[in-house]
């Protein structure tokens, strides 16, 4: 903006600056000024649905306010979180079914976020090698990630229905099982179930994210492994994947970030039971079904902590993990 | 020689049973469900691939009860409003923030960052606060204000993304000719963010029409539902006696306008989805 001609005499080469500058200085708060207000109904919406909630949710959590009365609350510090009567502690650390919460959620989250990465390299290596139909076979990876996923737990509780469930049937016919497993009833197996779901419905994802760094990746080092002959899956681990690992890195963050917070696919396959009930789970029950907002709040606060933490962990670790990989 | 084509060969086998599993694994749940849904429910029981008879029963079941089709009502108003609000804020804001370097502007990007990794639960219950008071609850208006809180931070993030792109000249071309900043807006850039925006409002539409918490939580009656808390809710009841044919009838229908807007935008949408998370 304040390039000018050099072949301009000296005197009116700076007034044409000064002038320009000032012209300049004016357009410029114009500017300004509209970026603000543009920006202005985003932030008053974002702060109507996201901030001003996010605040009465911590306030509430300090008080006792129910679902049916939330005007009536009154101030009970932290008795939600955590309190000694009678030399009993009570309150949500102190809830056997809040900490099973958690493992639950940490463990879903884990398994089903390593399984998805690991999966998803695989269908993002495959999609990216050169074949007829791959379009075809894009699409149809795409479809689980279209369904609702609602829509997904339903199918998947069809399936591994335990009378009349294809899975039940088929495992039965080869011999794996020799009785109908509870699927999403048992507490041994509806983790799994529930893990089997999000699997099939996250893959696609992961393996989309990855492909588009596949994709930019130079073609250049691999002629030139082909040509020294080594072995592809050397490649991979050696060349492959830590060029794609920023890619994965963003993929895993996104994912995990959702695992923590699942909710539906929980909810429709098992409902509230306690053997698989998510951290969101709990904090709605205690929300809705058992009207105590005060409690509730605590738990969405607490899930809210708990992410936040995970999110910062995670950026420092990854930076860290670049940092010394930029540094080999 | 021959060993070598054999291995070959043995590789390029080995490679398309790969493909075709992972076809197999994604569409068949799909395909099951929606041969389940012809089947009567006296048939229902009997495991097969392919069914040995075709009826629609399920379907005018599910087509001719009042509250699954206003459900499909309610959330296609939903998910409209939803993507034109994201959409009027969010290239507002994207063109403020790509296009004018401001004091602060970091802070607002990095904030929007922030609420699109909230857990919606985590303001679940300052939501129906603000949902109560303004009396929206147990009405889609009310989704229709909570849904910003996903769509609006990620509309902002691809759009912003996207329009870094496109060269600063247009613009610097159209100030000298005097045009305010919205006139640049929609003379300017709208004619070319098109695809991104159709990309965006496509993914938001997808968000709005899957979302499940707010929507169960914040209606009440089948008259205000939206189709996926209609869909989880049929099963409802006992669970010895659920109605798989009607369920899995309803999930067809909900799904295959998915499916099918997915397959004809892949493109776009793979599009939209890197750029939204490479960024990040």
């Amino acid at each position: 903006m304040t390039t000018s001609q050099s072949s301009a005499p000296e005197g009116a080469r700076s007034a044409a600056l000064i002038a320009r500058r000032s012209r300049g200085t004016k357009v410029r708060r114009q500017r300004v000024k509209a970026a603000w207000l543009f920006l202005t109904p985003m932030l008053i919406a974002l702060t109507l649905v996201a901030g001003w909630p996010l605040f009465r949710t911590f306030f509430l959590s300090f008080t006792d306010a129910s679902l049916s009365d939330l005007g009536t609350a009154n101030f009970i510090g932290f008795e939600n979180y955590l309190v000694n009567e009678n030399g009993r502690w009570f309150g949500i650390l102190a809830d056997p079914v809040w900490w099973h919460s958690v493992w639950n959620t940490v463990y879903f989250s884990v398994v089903s976020v390593s399984l998805e990465v690991v999966f998803g390299v695989i269908v993002a290596l495959i999609l990216n090698a050169e074949f007829k139909g791959r379009t075809i076979v894009r699409a149809a990876v795409l479809i689980p990630w279209a369904i609702p996923t609602i829509v997904s737990a339903q199918m998947w509780a069809w399936m591994l229905n335990d009378q009349f469930g294809i899975i039940n049937h088929m495992l039965m016919g080869i011999g794996v099982i020799d009785d109908p497993i509870a699927w999403t009833a048992s507490a041994t197996y509806s983790m799994l179930a529930v893990i089997m779901v999000d699997v099939w419905k996250t893959i696609p994802f992961v393996a989309l994210l990855v492909l588009a760094a596949l994709q930019m990746l130079p073609k250049d080092c691999y002629e030139a492994a082909e040509v020294d002959g080594i072995h592809p899956v050397r490649v991979f681990f050696k060349v492959t994947l830590p060029l794609v690992t920023p890619a994965l890195m963003v993929a895993v963050i996104f994912r995990l970030l959702d695992a923590l917070r699942v909710f539906d696919v929980i909810y429709v396959l098992t409902s509230n039971s306690t053997s698989t009930m998510s951290m969101s789970v709990y904090a709605r029950q205690q929300l809705v079904e058992f009207q105590d907002v005060g409690y509730g709040s605590a738990a969405s606060t607490l899930l809210f902590l708990i992410i936040a933490l995970a999110t910062v962990a995670y950026i420092y670790a990854g930076r860290k993990q670049l940092q010394l990989g930029g540094d080999a | 020689m021959t060993a070598r084509q054999l291995s070959k060969i043995a590789k390029r086998v080995g490679f398309w049973a790969l493909i075709v599993l992972i076809m197999v694994y994604a569409v068949f749940p799909f395909y099951y469900a929606v041969i389940t849904s012809f089947k009567p429910s006296s048939e229902l029981f009997r495991v097969e691939l392919w069914p040995s008879s075709w009826h629609l029963d399920n379907y005018i079941q599910i087509l001719t009860e009042a509250s699954f089709l206003r459900a499909i009502l309610n959330s296609i108003v939903v998910a409209i409003s939803v993507v034109f609000i994201a959409l009027l804020l969010g290239i507002t804001a994207s063109y403020a923030l790509v296009r004018v370097r401001f004091r602060g502007r970091s802070t607002v990007l990095l904030v929007i960052l922030g609420v699109s990794m909230f857990p919606q639960v985590a303001v679940l219950s300052g939501l129906f606060e603000v949902i109560r008071g303004l009396g929206l609850y147990n009405n889609p208006a009310g989704l229709i204000l909570s849904y910003i809180i996903f769509t609006l931070p990620f509309t902002v993030w691809v759009l912003t993304t996207f329009m870094k792109q496109l060269p600063m000249e247009l613009e610097e071309a159209a100030i000298m000719d005097g045009a305010t900043p919205w006139i640049t807006i929609t003379k300017v850039f709208l004619p070319l963010m098109w695809p991104a925006m159709a990309t965006t409002g496509l993914l938001a539409f997808i968000a709005a029409w899957n979302e499940f918490l707010f929507a169960l939580t914040f209606t009440l009656t089948d008259t205000q539902r939206t189709v996926p808390v209609a869909i989880a809710l049929l099963s409802g009841g006992s669970a010895h006696e659920l109605p798989w044919g009607p369920i899995m009838a309803a999930s067809v229908v909900v799904t295959v306008p998915l499916v099918v807007l997915v397959i004809i935008f892949q493109r776009r949408i793979v599009s939209g989805l890197t750029a939204g998370a490479v960024k990040g």
